[in-house]
């Protein structure tokens, strides 16, 4: 029995979604389909009513819902087809795929697929909180998309463990609804968020920030009562003459978000202990021939810009592998090294075509460098990009797009790598 | 007073609930209660979930007998009550000279005990059984019989076959003392009224010597002792199938490294006495016991793989045995008290003992003509042949619609399970009857829809939805929320 086929079958209709199955379909790609376990497409942009969206795709600041408005008419026009309210429960390595639906349970083919199921959050069980289990401890997501989405509010008095851009942005969210933040505490000596976000959504608020502080105790039975606040030392252990307890009924948890990849490895897709997600080359392409990952699932994003711009190009590649348009598997893949400072980059392996004739490199160092830094791409010791940047945090990635005469000067080096270090003056 | 009921029975755990069942074989009129929102959620619902094979326990002591012969009946309870359960094997993991002598020891018990098969494997031969154990290890003890069970589903199938089967339940209803007529109880008094009754079995669990003492019988006590649990990631599952314990010590079985039944792994327990019989909190010192403990027999064990941590408490009691009596005062009593572990393994076979006990205290026990022992559980779509699903969703369309992305536990379950005999009415009976936010994401993508869904089957604002009854509601009224 041959199932029903598209020549490519995006899983996620969120930005990288909508963006990945538009380009796929400018590139020639005839049927592509788009399932999406949601009632509509989006991903988590439906529950981000805040602006900062689409500043350096579209040139103006949006909203969530607007810039995934903008993407869905888009895909719309390029006649992407849309299964909602569908989940994919298996993939394989051959590219078939699993939905389940209200009233519906089916199989079908791609000739490729692209993996976007963007990422989730890290619960508390990751986190190894005492106390009891009450009602009253959620992540900071959830509680965004119960108060934006549902019109429910989980609590009247918060404190907020993590200073990711969610969990800062629910800050302001909470606070406009009339309820009171009264702690915000990271582990970490600094803000693991966005800087915009720490002055627009804490600062402004006067929400207390307590940075190199955990939550080391939940207390209440039935609904979370208080919780206890210690500082901690420079390795993470907290200073017990430090603990205080705080009264409130409500803990959220913006403590990081992890690419959602049990999809990808059902296919067997290599992955990345450092970023969490698949391992791609220079096309987006995992490990696994024809399938693709693009969005939150590859790493976890700070702007939705660099989501979408990313996608399209796994969108493009997707199609031009349907359509055989594709050499990049005739050459050994070199692996890039990590050099001083980074933390991982994306993609983690390169295909060096001769025909190649973009490369775009998005990496995350590892500790934050408050003065000028240079990041510079080198091959076999030689710099073949350099960039200038007036500081570097892990919260803010960094882009660096390789010309076709630079990608050229890679050719026949042995190793590759990248640096990140402050700039010599 | 005439009595209402010929038995009424404190206490819906695994203990309880099968006595439960088992008394509704007969034409009696019977009573549950508990004074949880759902049955199952005292000890029941927070241990290691083990199947005994029953080596452990002194020989000539009720634990040993009821450990083996509960161990037995596993088959036929879990086929007949849809009760997930593995009779997987265990292993007990001797690291040097010293545990290596404690296996032979052990082995002499379990002999005398009429445990089965029992076998002492080498370092190699323990090593095929199972490749994630330390490399160091000597050799183990191997108990065939041993298995893996879901403890609160055996509490949840028994009352429900119980309450097919004609037997009352009362939830949310805390049994506060007893009325007596001279030297024979004959009413429960509870925070909703008072129930008359020929015969009372306290099967209360922890708070067993609390009732006994109501009950006018005093001498022995109940002294929790803790034991805290780390839960870890599916994942971990794949690499590590055994039932793993350390050498015992005199006082625990020690921390062991399972699989659970539902594939994921459990760490623990650790044992510390505490005085509070409601504490359950997970303590930093605990869990640290119990992941050190745990790398001694796993070492390749990766902490980003913990999801979740619980305690649970053993109603460790003042005699080192059950006590299963019929006191001679007051009389119409049946007592049930230190069911501590192997107590799970030992239930099914306490309640046919608790049965033989009324019978030869002179309770008419005259069968049931159209008792039906068979009960199904919520479907668990997880496990079904693509076939199978496809006919549950022509049924009833629901069983598409995937409402936890991790378990796969679909909408038509959620439903399901608010409709059976005992119907889930929390967060936390929910995810018990159907494995929903227990996996990694902890319910951080369920809760929203589940709310909307639980409210609409039970018929109530999604304000009064709780997590486990009481005051554990997820939402405040959003007018409240500056106050
Ligand atoms: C709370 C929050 C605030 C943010 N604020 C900003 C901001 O101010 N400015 C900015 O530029 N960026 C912001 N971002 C970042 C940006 O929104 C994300 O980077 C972007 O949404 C990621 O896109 P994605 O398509 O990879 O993932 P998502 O948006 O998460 O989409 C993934 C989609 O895949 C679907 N899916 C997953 N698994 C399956 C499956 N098995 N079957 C079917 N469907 C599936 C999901 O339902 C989801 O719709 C924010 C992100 C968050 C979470
Ligand atoms: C850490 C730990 C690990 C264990 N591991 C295993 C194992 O691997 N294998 C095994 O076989 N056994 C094990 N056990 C033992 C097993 O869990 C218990 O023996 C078993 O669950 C006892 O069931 P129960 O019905 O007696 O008690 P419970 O499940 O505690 O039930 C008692 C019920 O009585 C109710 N109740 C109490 N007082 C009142 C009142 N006044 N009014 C109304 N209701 C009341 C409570 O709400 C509760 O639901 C373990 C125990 C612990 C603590």
């Amino acid at each position: 029995m041959s199932l029903p086929h598209w020549d490519v079958v995006v899983i996620g209709g969120g930005p990288a979604g909508m963006a990945a199955a538009s380009e796929a379909r400018a590139e020639g790609a005839e049927r592509v389909l788009v399932i999406e376990r949601n009632t509509e497409a989006g991903g988590i942009l439906p529950q981000c009513v805040h602006n900062g969206f689409g500043l350096r795709v579209f040139g103006s600041d949006l909203t969530g819902p607007e810039y995934a408005s903008r993407w869905l008419r888009r895909a719309e026009m390029a006649q992407v087809e849309f299964m909602l309210q569908s989940m994919v429960l298996e993939i394989n390595a051959d590219r078939r795929v699993l939905v389940s639906g209200a009233g519906k349970l089916h199989e079908l083919s791609a000739g490729a697929l692209v993996l976007a199921t963007g990422c989730r959050e890290r619960p508390r069980g990751a986190l190894n909180i005492a106390g009891s289990r009450p009602a009253g401890i959620l992540t900071a997501g959830t509680a965004q998309r119960l108060v934006n989405i549902e019109g429910y509010m989980p609590g009247k008095r918060y404190v907020i463990l993590g200073s990711g851009d969610i969990g800062m942005i629910m800050a302001r969210r909470l606070t406009l609804a009339g309820a009171q933040v009264l702690a915000m505490a990271e582990v970490l000596p600094y803000v693991s968020g966005l800087r915009r976000n720490l002055v627009q959504c804490v600062h402004d608020f006067d929400i207390p920030l307590h940075t190199s502080t955990t939550v080391t105790r939940t207390i209440g039975r039935e609904r979370l009562e208080a919780v206890e606040l210690c500082a901690v030392d420079q390795h993470w252990q907290p200073l017990c003459e430090t603990a205080r307890t705080i009264a409130c009924d409500t803990l959220l948890l913006s403590v990081g978000l992890l690419p959602e990849i049990e999809l990808a490895r059902m296919a067997h897709v290599g992955l990345d202990p450092l970023t969490g997600g698949a391992r791609v080359d220079e096309s987006l392409q995992t490990s696994v021939p024809g399938v693709f990952a693009a969005g939150n699932m590859v790493h976890v994003y700070d702007l939705v810009d660099a989501v979408t711009e990313s996608a399209l190009r796994a969108g493009r590649q997707a199609a031009r592998y349907v359509l055989g348009n594709r050499l990049t598997t005739a050459v050994t893949p070199q692996t890039i090294e990590l050099g001083v400072n980074i933390h991982h980059v994306v993609p983690q392996v390169l295909h060096l075509t001769p025909e190649l004739d973009e490369l775009v490199i998005e990496l995350r160092v590892r500790s934050p460098i408050e003065q000028p830094v240079r990041v510079e791409f080198l091959a076999d010791g030689e710099r073949v990009v350099s960039q200038r940047l007036r500081y570097a945090r892990p919260s803010e990635m960094i882009v660096l797009t390789l010309k076709p005469d630079e990608i050229a000067c890679l050719q026949r080096a042995e190793h590759l790598s990248v640096n990140c270090r402050p700039w010599e003056s | 007073m005439n009595a209402t009921y010929d038995v009424v029975i404190i206490g819906a755990g695994a203990v309880g609930s099968l006595i439960a069942r088992e008394l509704a074989r007969y034409q009696l009129s019977i009573l549950l209660i508990d004074k949880n929102s759902d049955v199952g959620e005292g000890t029941t619902k927070a241990n290691t979930a083990i199947v005994h094979a029953g080596y452990d326990a002194k020989p000539g002591s009720a634990k040993a007998r009821l450990n083996v012969a509960g161990n037995r009946m596993f088959e036929i309870l879990c086929g007949e009550l849809d009760i997930e359960f593995d009779r997987c094997g265990t292993l007990v993991a001797a690291m040097d000279a010293d545990d290596l002598r404690t296996l032979e020891a052990l082995r002499e018990r379990g002999i005398a005990n009429g445990v089965p098969g029992l076998e002492i494997l080498d370092a190699a031969a323990t090593l095929a059984h199972a490749p994630a154990l330390n490399p160091a290890v000597r050799g183990a003890l191997w108990a065939p019989t041993g298995g893996l069970v879901d403890p609160f589903q055996m509490a949840l199938g028994a009352a429900e076959n119980a309450v097919m089967n004609g037997v009352e339940l009362a939830l949310e209803t805390l049994v506060t003392g007893f009325e007596r007529q001279c030297k024979r109880l004959q009413g429960v008094v509870t925070d909703r009224g008072t129930f008359y009754t020929r015969w009372v079995i306290i099967a209360a669990g922890l708070w067993a010597d609390d009732l006994m003492r109501k009950a006018g019988l005093t001498g022995f006590n109940i002294r929790p002792r803790k034991g805290e649990y780390y839960v870890l990631d599916r994942r971990t599952a794949e690499v590590m199938r055994s039932v793993l314990f350390p050498c015992p010590t005199p006082v625990s079985k020690g921390i062991m490294v399972t699989r659970t039944i539902h594939d994921n792994v459990l760490l623990g327990p650790n044992a510390v006495h505490v005085d509070d019989k409601n504490d359950l909190d997970v303590t930093a010192e605990g869990v640290d016991e119990v992941w050190q403990g745990a790398l001694k027999l796993v070492p390749g064990l990766d902490r980003r793989d913990v999801i979740r941590s619980f305690a649970g408490l053993r109603a460790s009691g003042s005699t080192d045995d059950f006590v299963i009596s019929i006191p001679d005062e007051p009389q119409g009593l049946v007592v049930l008290a230190g069911i501590e572990s192997p107590g799970l393994t030992a239930a099914p076979a306490i309640a046919l003992q608790v049965c033989e006990m009324l019978r030869e205290a002179g309770l008419r026990l005259d069968e049931k003509p159209g008792f039906n022992p068979l009960r199904r559980a919520v479907p668990r779509l997880a496990q079904l042949s693509l076939a199978e699903r496809r006919v549950l969703i022509e049924q009833d369309p629901r069983y598409g619609h995937i409402v936890c992305r991790c378990e796969g536990v679909s909408e038509g379950q959620v439903a399901a399970a608010c409709h059976g005999p005992i119907p889930a009415r929390t967060y936390d009976g929910l995810k018990r009857r159907t494995r929903l936010g227990s996996g990694r994401c902890q319910g951080a993508f369920d809760l929203p829809l589940v709310i909307d869904i639980m409210a609409r089957e039970l018929g109530i604002s999604p304000l009064e939805f709780t997590a486990k009854g009481g005051a554990s509601r997820y939402l405040v009224n959003p007018e409240e929320a500056g106050g």
